[in-house]
């Protein structure tokens, strides 16, 4: 039985085949929408994020299956101190595959030891997001038609950002990949991620002003600084609009330069940025749905002829 | 000159670095071993100036090398029998430990959830950093 606990957990050859296997999803819905009759995901969240949560039971619904759940801890036993190895015990009885997220990192490696069923990390803490990745690289290899060869811009909170931490980790993989980070002081990608591109050969350069390198992009990786990452208040508010992508600085960057958010925006990105069409954070969203849907198949090991 | 008399069975751990031999009798919780334990602190040493030994009689496998290892790999491992050095062991940095360190990333799961174990998986030999399984924390080193 398999779980998905970091983009790491598949080899770039099984990611290839999920990506092929979305793509068909995409251009042939009809073919999956009765694949996963009779099955349940169980979507245990023990902190609210609509966005993924609806993402996936959007992905079982059209596969066909059925879902139970909860969105945040206080629905769940976890306020009567149940630990996360008892609760999937028990829902390991209900469904027959389980998205968890849960504000505490590695929360989700803990019920996979103890789970009968296959179990998605559906984010843990500041720590990983790996569904979240695969939407990233599904994205870009639609739209771009590669994830080899590239430049990629990360903006915002890379501290705390587990988006940006999961893709920095699926995409040193690929061939000739350079990172270019661009944040605050305050919010610097983690040692472990720079230690680990180091000792790997892979360039990246940290800058502070994202209009000095939008030039050298093929995509930029925008993030949200996110309130319930910080433990003061201060601290959130003085560094919250630090980095605003705008027309102005969308003109310094390619024509074929896309821009990818992992959504919810708050006002990192100019509304005005949305009719552009590098702007590609919404097609994104789209492209989150096809991959859960392959991920779900994959997990539970269905074929569709 | 201070004299330890020989043990007939057990280990005589030389090398450690001076001033850790009672870190090390810590972490091999020889306090809970009913066996006769000599801590030789700032010995004399041509290789390092000063050196602690510890010497512990016991059965030969009463101690966990891989705690040993992870705190100092460098540490000679003497295996006596019958009052004679039958084995000088190599230590290795060990994959994974168990309940040695705590996991100090107040995010990790392990600050919830007490009954957790604290384990730790060797993610760089070379820099000999370990990493919480749970969460990636990485170890800082205060042992060393």
């Amino acid at each position: 039985m398999r779980h998905l606990m970091s983009p790491l957990d598949f080899t770039t050859k099984e990611l290839e085949d999920l990506f092929i296997l979305a793509g068909d999803i995409e251009h042939n819905p009809a073919r999956y929408a009765h694949a996963c009759d009779g099955r349940i995901l169980a979507t245990c969240f023990y902190e609210p994020s609509t966005r993924t949560r609806l993402s996936f039971e959007s992905a079982m619904t059209r596969l066909g299956g059925r879902i139970i759940g909860f969105s945040d801890a206080a629905s769940s036993s976890a306020t009567k101190g149940e630990s996360v190895s008892d609760t999937i015990r028990v829902i390991s009885c209900y469904a027959d595959i389980c998205a968890m997220r849960h504000p505490k990192e590695g929360a989700p490696m803990v019920a996979a030891e103890k789970s009968r069923i296959p179990v998605i990390n559906a984010g843990d803490g500041g720590h990983q997001h790996p569904t979240q990745t695969l939407t990233d690289l599904l994205t870009i290899r639609s739209l771009k038609g590669r994830l080899d060869n590239l430049t990629i811009g990360l903006c915002g909170d890379l501290k705390f950002g587990r988006t940006v931490h999961s893709l920095i980790g699926a995409l040193v993989r690929y061939a000739n990949i350079r990172f270019i980070f661009i944040s605050p002081e305050e919010l610097r990608v983690p040692d472990y991620i720079t230690d680990m591109l180091r000792s790997r050969n892979i360039p990246y350069e940290e800058v502070i002003r994202l209009e000095k390198v939008m030039p050298q992009l093929d995509l930029l990786y925008m993030t949200r600084v996110q309130k319930e990452r910080f433990f003061n208040e201060e601290d959130y508010v003085r560094l919250k609009d630090f980095y605003i992508l705008d027309t102005a600085k969308m003109s310094l960057a390619r024509e074929d330069m896309l821009v990818l958010h992992p959504l919810p925006r708050v006002n990192e990105i100019s509304v005005e940025v949305d009719s552009d069409p590098r702007a590609a954070y919404f097609r994104q969203a789209r492209y989150g749905v096809y991959v859960r849907m392959a991920l779900i198949l994959t997990l539970l090991g269905i074929q569709v002829p | 000159m201070l004299n330890v008399g020989k043990i007939e069975e057990g280990f005589v751990l030389d090398h450690i670095k001076a001033g850790k031999s009672l870190d090390i009798y810590d972490h091999l919780q020889l306090n809970k071993l009913d066996c006769t334990v000599a801590i030789i602190k700032n010995a004399r040493s041509n290789k390092m100036g000063k050196k602690d030994i510890l010497k512990v009689e016991c059965d030969l496998n009463m101690l966990d090398l891989d705690v040993l290892a992870f705190i100092d790999h460098n540490i000679t491992v003497n295996v006596i029998k019958n009052g004679e050095i039958v084995e000088k062991k190599e230590l290795a940095l060990p994959m994974q430990i168990k309940n040695v360190i705590r996991c100090h990333n107040p995010r990790c799961i392990t600050s919830i959830e007490q009954e957790l174990p604290h384990i730790f998986c060797l993610a760089d030999a070379e820099k000999e950093i370990y990493r919480c399984k749970y969460c990636e924390e990485k170890y800082s080193s205060a042992l060393k």
